[in-house]
């Protein structure tokens, strides 16, 4: 393993009963870096982002973090390391407060003076999210929540966060502002893997990307590589955006 | 005494009961909220926790209806009855959860609740075979004080058993809004994966509502005890449904509903049981419950959608 390495998965099967989904997959996150896993629907990607968060247990292969291997640790482990998420479809907890949403994302931490600088940085980031703090999270529109759901994540002082289509269900403003927010956060320090079927927005962020189908990964390499490949740009990039099943 | 009189006397009942009922019908939903079960172990929980707290007095030589104590020594021995009530009663509820329920989580349908059922019927034929079918006499060490209030009589017992509930309810509600893992237990019941990838320890705070609920149970019995005088195995039946029916009132899942249906089944039973007939008691709640579930089927604190999908 490349010591620039952060997140790896080596040869990952995972199953849900007998539904084989994820195949023989291998990827390798560095340090620093924005990488994207792009795919059509049902081909993997939240199994991928659960497996990460140990929800899904590999039935084999290995998952490392930092140079460890965590495929058995518990969920609340890997949070403790530095893994935080951004949930598909955001799942705040509705009849919860924003500043207690926020509260739970630091649910690992101790409750130090680093709580109160981490609470200033998701307020410095989404000043809406501040103005809001004390309205139950249930009531916010898709965007705002997707910023709660951001500084959630960041509220866990993460190395890693693993963000599930980010931009899923945002008016093409709001999806901007997401991928603004992504970018200044990676420049900021986190690396960032990020599931997305907004495949040109993602590609223009990210360093690179994984391509997966069914279960497999069958192409990956640097952002500018795959926005030139022309099975991608068919597929993902075209005028017509492929139609969620 | 007077027709007012007689409201008043039987508003301070109602109040005694509804704050039992209401401490037995947060049990149900504080394990109802995190996963969606119906613990009808809880009926015989509570019974249990009155003959603990029986046995409990006992040992401390408080017997029957002679012991009578006032000041330090009647507060200490309450407290230290009450103590191991609950204690008793939030371990047994734990052990419960962890060994025939866990065992059982991710298993879909009536598995769970039938176990819980099961259970409730061990607890009720241990206690009847070991301790016998007669009521017991439950001990009351506290002084006759009492207050006129009009014509009705307001008794020390009666102040007492409202401040202890008072003091659970308020540490309950404390505990679930403002501390670290009342908050993960709220988060939990919401979304139980999202909690957990916030790192909260789902099994964890199962335990806690099973320890809290049961200990609350533990003290409803105790209060039982006080109340009338008397315990028997067969008292968790009628208490125990009223609860249950209480935190079906108050919208099951909900924290303040399960405090307010309570007080309304406890205030409905004294009130009719009074003006009415006592054998019609359970026609009026029943009847009561089944109207505002018509009206609002997630009872009257209840969310009426549910959010979880
Ligand atoms: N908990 C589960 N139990 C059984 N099957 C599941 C479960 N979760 C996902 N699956 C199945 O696994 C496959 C992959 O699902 P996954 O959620 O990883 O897809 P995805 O790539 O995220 O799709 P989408 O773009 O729709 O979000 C699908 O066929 C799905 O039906
Ligand atoms: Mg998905």
């Amino acid at each position: 393993m490349q010591p620039d390495t952060l997140l790896s998965f080596r040869d990952v099967n995972t199953h849900y009963g007998d539904l084989h989904v994820l195949k023989g997959v291998n990827y390798t996150i560095g340090r620093g870096e924005i990488v994207s896993l792009l795919g059509g629907n049902a081909s993997g990607k939240s199994t991928t982002m659960k497996t990460i968060m140990g929800i899904v247990r590999p039935t084999t292969g290995s998952v490392a973090f930092d140079g460890q291997e965590i495929q058995r640790l518990s969920t609340s482990e890997r949070v403790r390391r530095g893994i935080a998420p951004v949930l598909e479809a955001r799942r705040l907890f509705p009849r919860m407060t924003i500043y207690e949403n926020l509260e739970m994302g630091a649910y690992t931490q101790k409750r130090d003076a680093q709580f109160a600088d981490d609470l200033d940085r998701v307020y410095g980031l989404f000043p809406r999210v501040k103005e809001r703090r004390s309205q139950l999270a249930g009531t916010l529109s898709g965007g705002e929540q997707q910023m709660v759901a951001i500084g959630r994540a960041l509220m866990a002082r993460p190395r890693l966060i693993c963000m599930d289509e980010p931009s899923m269900g945002l008016s093409p403003l709001y999806v901007e502002q997401v991928f603004d927010i992504i970018v200044e956060i990676n420049r900021q320090g986190t690396t960032i893997f990020m599931v997305e079927q907004n495949a040109a927005m993602a590609l223009s962020i990210a360093h690179r990307a994984y391509v997966l189908q069914t279960g497999h990964v069958v192409l990956s390499g640097t952002a500018a590589e795959l926005r030139e490949n022309p099975a991608i740009k068919e597929a993902y990039l075209g005028e017509m955006q492929v139609a969620p099943a | 005494m007077t027709a007012t009189d007689l409201l008043v006397q039987q508003a301070i009942n109602g109040l005694s009961l509804g704050a039992m009922y209401a401490l037995l019908a947060l049990g149900f939903t504080l394990v109802y909220g995190i996963l969606e079960l119906i613990n009808f172990s809880h009926f015989n929980i509570f019974m249990v926790g009155s003959f603990v707290a029986l046995m409990a007095l006992e040992a401390m030589g408080v017997v029957g209806q002679q012991t009578v104590m006032s000041g330090f020594p009647l507060v200490g021995v309450l407290f230290v009855a009450f103590l191991a009530t609950t204690m008793f009663t939030g371990t047994l509820g734990v052990l419960i959860y962890r060994f025939l329920l866990r065992p059982l989580r991710g298993v879909k349908g009536p598995a769970a609740m039938i176990t819980t059922i099961g259970v409730s019927y061990i607890l009720f034929n241990i206690v009847l075979l070991t301790i016998g079918a007669d009521a017991k006499n439950f001990p009351n060490p506290l002084p006759p004080i009492q207050w006129a209030i009009g014509g009705a009589v307001l008794r020390l017992r009666e102040v007492l058993i409202w401040v202890i509930a008072l003091l659970l309810m308020g540490g309950l509600t404390y505990f679930v809004q403002y501390t670290r893992l009342g908050k993960a237990m709220r988060a939990t019941a919401q979304d139980p994966e999202a909690a957990r990838m916030m790192g909260v320890e789902v099994d964890r705070v199962i335990m806690t509502a099973f320890f809290l609920g049961s200990a609350l149970a533990g003290a409803g019995g105790m209060i039982f005890g006080l109340y009338y005088n008397f315990t028997s195995f067969i008292v968790g039946f009628n208490a125990g449904l009223r609860a249950f029916t209480a935190a079906v009132l108050g919208g099951i899942g909900n924290v303040p509903g399960a405090m307010l249906g309570g007080v309304i089944i406890g205030l409905i039973e004294a009130v009719s049981g009074q003006m009415i007939a006592t054998g019609w008691t359970d026609v009026i709640i029943f009847s009561i419950l089944v109207l505002v579930l018509v009206f609002r089927p997630s009872g009257l604190l209840g969310r009426v959608a549910p959010n979880k999908s």
